[in-house]
């Protein structure tokens, strides 16, 4: 890594750290139901919405119930999204005159969205309505981002009570995070965006005529291969408008990262300036690594929550670290035939350089974000194959919001369950003994996003179409594999270069994604509500201790050899057979 | 110490005949199927012999001798695990068919009434029922678990503790109970059968030891949905690879799709074998373990317990004590010689044959060399201690010499009108205070002084204590003492925390606050009125000399009734739950070494480039395979040991015997499959086996 890029590294390093501190701290007291500071504002908006909900009457549930109202209010989420998605031909908002989404990506796009996904097999501006963006999709983009953080909240008070079935009520959790937590944020953020020139408006387009490009540099024709160089021809061009800051600002926080260009935040009106990419990226992790904190603080011990944080930022940091340097390094072959000694630039923004496209390549797969702002599918080899191995360590590193740190508490779990036995006692985790009913669901948590992830990729090998994939060679089949570890962990980033809009890829993407999402919420409720029944165990020194360093490697290597041993095999005939076939 | 317990054969040529041929017979699909991880071994053995004969034919998919190689090491694999379960197994049953002896051919003498003299009638010793009286007598074995009525016998019990001196056993009290199997050696029993035949306490032993009933423990039931997992993971990976080389081939535009002999081989190696089969065998080495230390626990969880407890309830006397007190020191009242009190406190306790009495004699020699006379020629006749008087002594022509506790001979001096003086009450009071028990001697009815009887606190029993602080394991310490006297030997021996003046319902109130706080509580106790206490322990070790209703209220029983057992106990739970973390630990590890043999190996068609990957340089893809199946089979064998042995239980903090463990075990299963492979490698090839 040269000085710009690192420098680059560490302060986005030490930004997100610095924030996701205080950021816990708040969320804790918004799940605690203690004064946040926006009460006088937000209390009253929150009361009328309880009453509409009935979440102030229905009083605390079970897991059983609260799995019903999970279930049920994304039901709800995906039948509105595929009923405004069809029908957006007729209903208002729609300037550009917008027919209604084909049935196949209409139900990939609804479940996409509901998932906290975002997995986007059309382009956004000729897709979809305003009104469709607006009330259908960035909608989804708050509610499911709270879903993911209601679970969350009812797998920590699971944790840490005692002789209970109670976790919480889901409309309470639903409407509080969404009011408190992540309107405030994006409102914050969208601004941000605004004044950097990020659009938002109702309009749908504008005309431009008249473009005068700067005559292209000349190039010897040689390096470039014979390549055409005559200047593009200057007609007028439509560039589409619409409530984009407001959208991206959620698409970010909220992990959900459904960009509202096609392009996602390449695009110039997604992600303009250096400052835009930074907050972008900063959004992206934020609030996944400041839950670390919220849980810290709801167990009664903040050392929990910082060995978590620990451990989701070593892989963070090394993961991060390799993309860079992957992207940075020139490629042989290029440098074998003459070309200039420079990092690769194939598939990245000029504006936004080597450096911060790998980093933010790294942010979004980390973190079940999914937005984009460079091509993953032109990074070298191994620049692709590391976010391809960040999803597919089950998007726990941070993660999805929510999400992430139940995916990851769940991988505490089976860390304290080896590791427990190790030292001599039937494992406990913070003082709630690990039994095999336990087990049983975490082992769920942890082995359906591999198994939809390879099945699908499987299956694609099978009876997917033939022409899907654009390239040849190893480099095709990590097209392939990236789009199920993208949908099969509900990140929602893709590789270009896959044409999934058939039948095939779009049903067999929402059901992956479908099963990822629900198949793991779940369980999670399981074991909270099995786990709040139990005694809280107390701590002494026979006890394993997880907060220490010991604990936070342990959970780094488990998190790191459940995901080697599934997916070595695979990732050998994609990404490492490339690479090696490239440097040989 | 039972001697033929401690010295059973490990390695026994007969038992490891008896597991070979069990091995064999353990293939029974029906066997195989109640192990989920074994039993995919199992099919893939099954899977590649089919395809070794399809390869016979030529038209295989893999040369016959690769394929069959590769069969014949999965069916190794599977009798490796068998093996290992059947050894484990081999030395309880061995141990049970010794104990079916005890129960042939008993004739039982039923009586008509709990009289001794009623009718007698003789039946089978299996025919009796719960509730039925039966008259035993010298000689006799004795024909079922039952509570004395009536008499006193001497027992010999070492058919079931290996415990050879007799004990004594008797009507009421705590040493009522005796144990069918047993046998009279002298006098006559009358009992009340109170376990009738087949839930007597030799047949729970029996079923313990041949583990015949044997349930998972829910510790072992959550490994094993975990290790269940991660083969269902391994076989969607194996699985999925195969259209996934299928796609690359077209891709690549060259080699074949990975062959499912090669898969098969894959997955075998990847899925947690050296665990899944070593899974039971360590689990019935727990237990075995836990017998060999004279312990039957009435079942499995109970012992995964024992390694979780935190609280041991210790009884003072014979765990943290020696059972008797010695006197150390005599204090005379004012006026009197120190060597003068000695005398008459050795007069007085001459035909004294208590523990007690006798150190008295003993300290009086030390001190002053005072030497023990002969009592006749004194004229003396020996006073016994008796409930009423609670005092005893000698008379002497003329004089009365009397020793017993402050309060009665303070009843003596007031009845032979002597004060007592305010001094001895200081001295009294000083030794309670240091742990000690006060005796004050009386000379004809004059309290003459004090003798401190000190409570011996156990060699290393501090140091034990100190170890268990650091595993988080309190001790408490039960006495019947003075709360005084309790904290100085709290203090001395280094517990946590001492209950004085315990009455049964005082124990039980303090487990059940340990509890409430999320501790869990082990304790050993012997009497009836410990049965409420030993149920509600987490971990209830009851005195095989104790009553029949302590034996069923606790989940424990010690053969050898000794309560510093439990400290023991804790140890072998945790070594249980040890080697269960250990080798898991072990088997995952590996893992990282088999894909680097075996990868490369697969796609070496499709890819050459992946060749690279090839960091051990093994020297073709088929030997590459097989190398990694032979190594996965032998570490099972190699891991028997351990498996039976149990890992090496450190007595330390979590956190460091995590980091030991981890480097020991999860190292090790990185770095050991790396050399191992290797090694097979070469051997075959030089061989020219592939």
């Amino acid at each position: 890594m040269n000085a710009t890029a690192l420098s680059h590294y560490l302060f986005f390093l030490a930004v997100l750290l610095a924030a996701s501190w205080p950021l816990g701290l708040y969320i804790a007291r918004v799940f605690q139901e203690q004064p946040c500071g926006l009460d006088t504002v937000l209390g009253p908006v929150e009361r009328v919405i309880s009453r509409m909900t009935g979440a102030g009457t229905s009083g605390e549930m079970n897991w059983k119930t609260y799995a019903v109202a999970v279930t049920l209010f994304n039901a709800m989420g995906i039948v509105a999204v595929y009923a405004i998605e069809r029908l957006q031909g007729v209903l208002p908002l729609n300037p550009a005159g917008l027919p209604g989404v084909d049935p196949f990506v209409a139900v990939n796009t609804a479940i996409s969205f509901a998932s906290n996904t975002n997995w986007q097999t059309y382009g956004g501006e000729t897709t979809m309505s305003i009104l469709t963006q607006m009330a259908a999709l960035t909608v989804q983009n708050f509610v499911s981002a709270a879903t993911g953080m209601a679970v969350m909240a009812a797998l920590i008070r699971g944790l840490t009570r005692r002789e209970t079935d109670k976790l919480g009520n889901f409309w309470k959790d639903l409407t509080r995070t969404t009011l408190y937590v992540l309107l405030p944020l994006s409102v914050i953020l969208s601004l941000a965006l605004v004044w950097q020139g990020v659009p938002q408006t109702l309009t749908a387009s504008v005309a431009a005529s008249d473009i005068k490009l700067p005559s292209p540099t000349p190039v010897a024709p040689d390096a470039l291969g014979g390549l055409d160089t005559t200047p593009l021809a200057t007609p007028g061009q439509t560039i589409a408008l619409g409530p984009v800051a407001s959208q991206v600002a959620i698409k970010q926080l909220g992990t959900n990262g459904g960009g509202f260009y096609n392009v996602n935040s390449a695009h110039p009106l997604e992600n303009p300036t250096p400052l835009t990419n930074f907050l972008s990226m900063l959004a992206i992790l934020l609030i996944p690594a400041a839950l670390c904190h919220t849980f810290g603080v709801m167990v009664g011990d903040r050392r929990q929550g910082l060995a978590v944080l620990m451990a989701m930022t070593i892989l963070f940091a090394g993961f991060a670290w390799l993309t860079v340097q992957a992207e940075l390094h020139p490629n042989p072959l290029l440098t074998q035939a003459g070309a200039p000694h420079v990092p690769s630039l194939e598939g990245k923004e000029l504006r936004h350089g080597v450096a911060a496209s790998a980093l933010w390549a790294a942010a979004t797969t980390a973190a079940s974000n999914g937005s984009v702002n460079a091509m993953h599918d032109s990074f070298t080899p191994l620049g692709g194959m590391w976010p391809m191995l960040l999803m597919q360590l089950g998007e726990v590193v941070y993660g999805g919001v929510g999400s992430g740190l139940y995916g990851m508490l769940v991988f505490a779990v089976v860390a304290v369950f080896v590791a427990g036995l190790m030292v001599g006692r039937t494992p406990e985790y913070l003082g709630k003994k690990i039994e095999p009913f336990e087990t049983r669901m975490a082992a769920l948590v942890i082995l359906i996003p591999p198994f939809t992830c390879l099945l699908g990729t499987a299956l694609a090998c099978v009876i997917g179409p033939p022409d899907a994939v654009a390239n040849p060679g190893p480099h095709g089949f990590s097209e392939m594999l990236y789009a199920f570890s993208s949908m099969g962990n509900n990140n929602g980033s893709a590789f270009a270069g896959l044409t999934a809009t058939s039948p095939f890829w779009t049903i067999a993407g929402a059901v992956a994604m479908f099963v990822s999402r629900y198949w793991l919420i779940i369980p999670v409720l399981a074991m909270a509500g099995s786990l709040a029944g139990k005694k809280r165990l107390a701590e002494n020194p026979g006890t394993l201790p997880t907060h220490g360093p010991i604990f936070v490697g342990l959970l780094v290597a488990v998190v790191l050899v459940v995901g080697a041993v599934t997916f070595v095999p695979a990732l050998a005939l994609g990404p490492v057979a490339e690479h090696l076939a490239m440097t040989r | 110490m039972s001697q033929n317990r401690k010295n059973r054969p490990g390695l026994d040529a007969a038992i490891v005949r008896q597991a070979l041929a069990e091995s064999i017979k353990k293939l029974s699909p029906a066997t195989q199927a109640k192990n989920p991880v074994m039993f995919t071994v199992y099919v893939g053995s099954i899977l590649t012999s089919t395809l070794a004969v399809q390869a016979v034919s030529g038209h295989g998919e893999a040369p016959f001798g690769f394929v069959a190689a590769i069969a014949v090491w999965l069916w190794a694999t599977v009798l490796f695990a068998n093996f290992a379960e059947a050894m484990a197994e081999g030395r309880g049953k061995a141990q049970a068919a010794a104990l079916r002896g005890l129960r042939t051919n008993v004739v039982a003498k039923r009586l008509a009434s709990t009289n001794r003299e009623a009718l007698i009638t003789e039946l089978p010793a299996d025919s009796l029922r719960r509730g039925d009286v039966v008259l035993v007598t010298a000689g006799d074995t004795i024909p079922c678990d039952g509570e004395i009525l009536e008499g006193i016998a001497s027992v010999d019990e070492s058919a079931i503790t290996g415990e050879s001196a007799p004990v004594i056993r008797e009507a009421g009290g705590d040493k009522s109970a005796v144990t069918g199997g047993t046998r009279l050696l002298s006098d006559w029993l009358v009992l009340r059968v109170a376990a009738q035949s087949g839930e007597t306490f030799l047949d729970r032993m029996i079923s313990l030891v041949e583990g015949a009933k044997r349930r998972k423990t829910p510790n072992e039931t959550a490994l094993g949905i975990l290790l269940a997992s991660l083969t269902l993971v391994f076989l969607v990976v194996c699985v999925t690879l195969r259209p996934m080389s299928a796609l690359a081939v077209g891709l690549a535009g060259q080699g074949s799709a990975v062959t499912v002999t090669a898969l098969t081989a894959l997955f075998v190696c990847l899925a947690p074998t050296t665990i899944g089969g070593l899974l039971s065998a360590i689990g019935i080495a727990g237990m075995d373990r836990l017998i060999q230390a004279g312990v039957i626990a009435t079942s499995g969880r109970a012992v995964e317990a024992a390694g979780d407890v935190d609280v041991l309830l210790l009884d003072k006397t014979g765990t943290i004590t020696l059972g008797n007190r010695q006197a150390t020191a005599f204090f005379p009242i004012t006026g009197m010689d120190e060597k003068e009190l000695a005398e008459i406190a050795q007069l007085a306790s001459l035909a004294d044959e208590t523990p007690e009495g006798r150190s008295i004699v003993v300290l009086a020699k030390e001190r002053f060399n005072i030497r023990g006379r002969d009592l006749h020629d004194l004229g003396a006749t020996f006073v016994p201690f008796t409930a009423q008087t609670r005092l005893s002594g000698v008379n002497l022509p003329g004089r009365t010499l009397r020793k017993g506790a402050p309060d009665a001979v303070r009843n003596l001096a007031r009845e032979s009108g002597e004060p007592f003086p305010e001094e001895l009450e200081a001295r009294i009071h000083e030794v309670a205070a240091s742990g000690g028990t006060p005796l004050v001697v009386a000379d004809s009815g004059r309290p003459i002084g004090v003798i401190w009887l000190k409570d011996i606190v156990k060699g290393g029993i501090r140091e034990r204590f100190a170890e268990l602080r650091a595993m988080g394991i309190k001790t408490i310490m039960v006495t019947g003492d003075n709360p005084v006297t309790a904290a100085a030997i709290a203090a001395e021996a280094g517990v946590d925390d001492f209950l004085a003046e315990a009455t049964p319902e005082a124990k039980l109130a303090r487990i059940r606050r340990y509890q409430a706080e999320g501790r869990m509580v082990a304790m050993t106790g012997d009497g009836t009125n410990d049965a409420p206490a030993l149920a509600q322990a987490d971990v209830g070790v009851a005195m095989n000399s104790g009553t029949q209703a302590a034996k069923e209220a606790g989940n424990m029983v010690d053969l050898d009734s000794n309560p510093t057992k439990l400290l023991e106990v804790v140890a072998i739970g945790k070594q249980l739950l040890m080697t269960r973390g250990s080798l898991t630990t072990f088997s995952i590890s590996n893992d990282i070494a088999k894909y680097f043999a075996i990868i490369p190996a697969v796609f070496a068609g499709i890819y050459p480039q992946l060749g690279a990957l090839d960091v051990m340089g093994l020297s073709t893809p088929a030997s590459a395979v097989l190398s990694a199946v032979i190594f996965n089979a032998l570490v099972i064998v190699f891991l028997i040991p351990l498996a039976l042995r149990g890992v090496q239980y450190i007595p330390a903090p979590a956190a460091v015997a995590l980091r030991k463990n981890l480097l020991i075990y999860g190292l090790g299963g990185l770095v050991v499959p790396f050399l191992g492979i290797k090694c097979i490698d070469m051997l075959i090839t030089a061989l020219g086996l592939a």
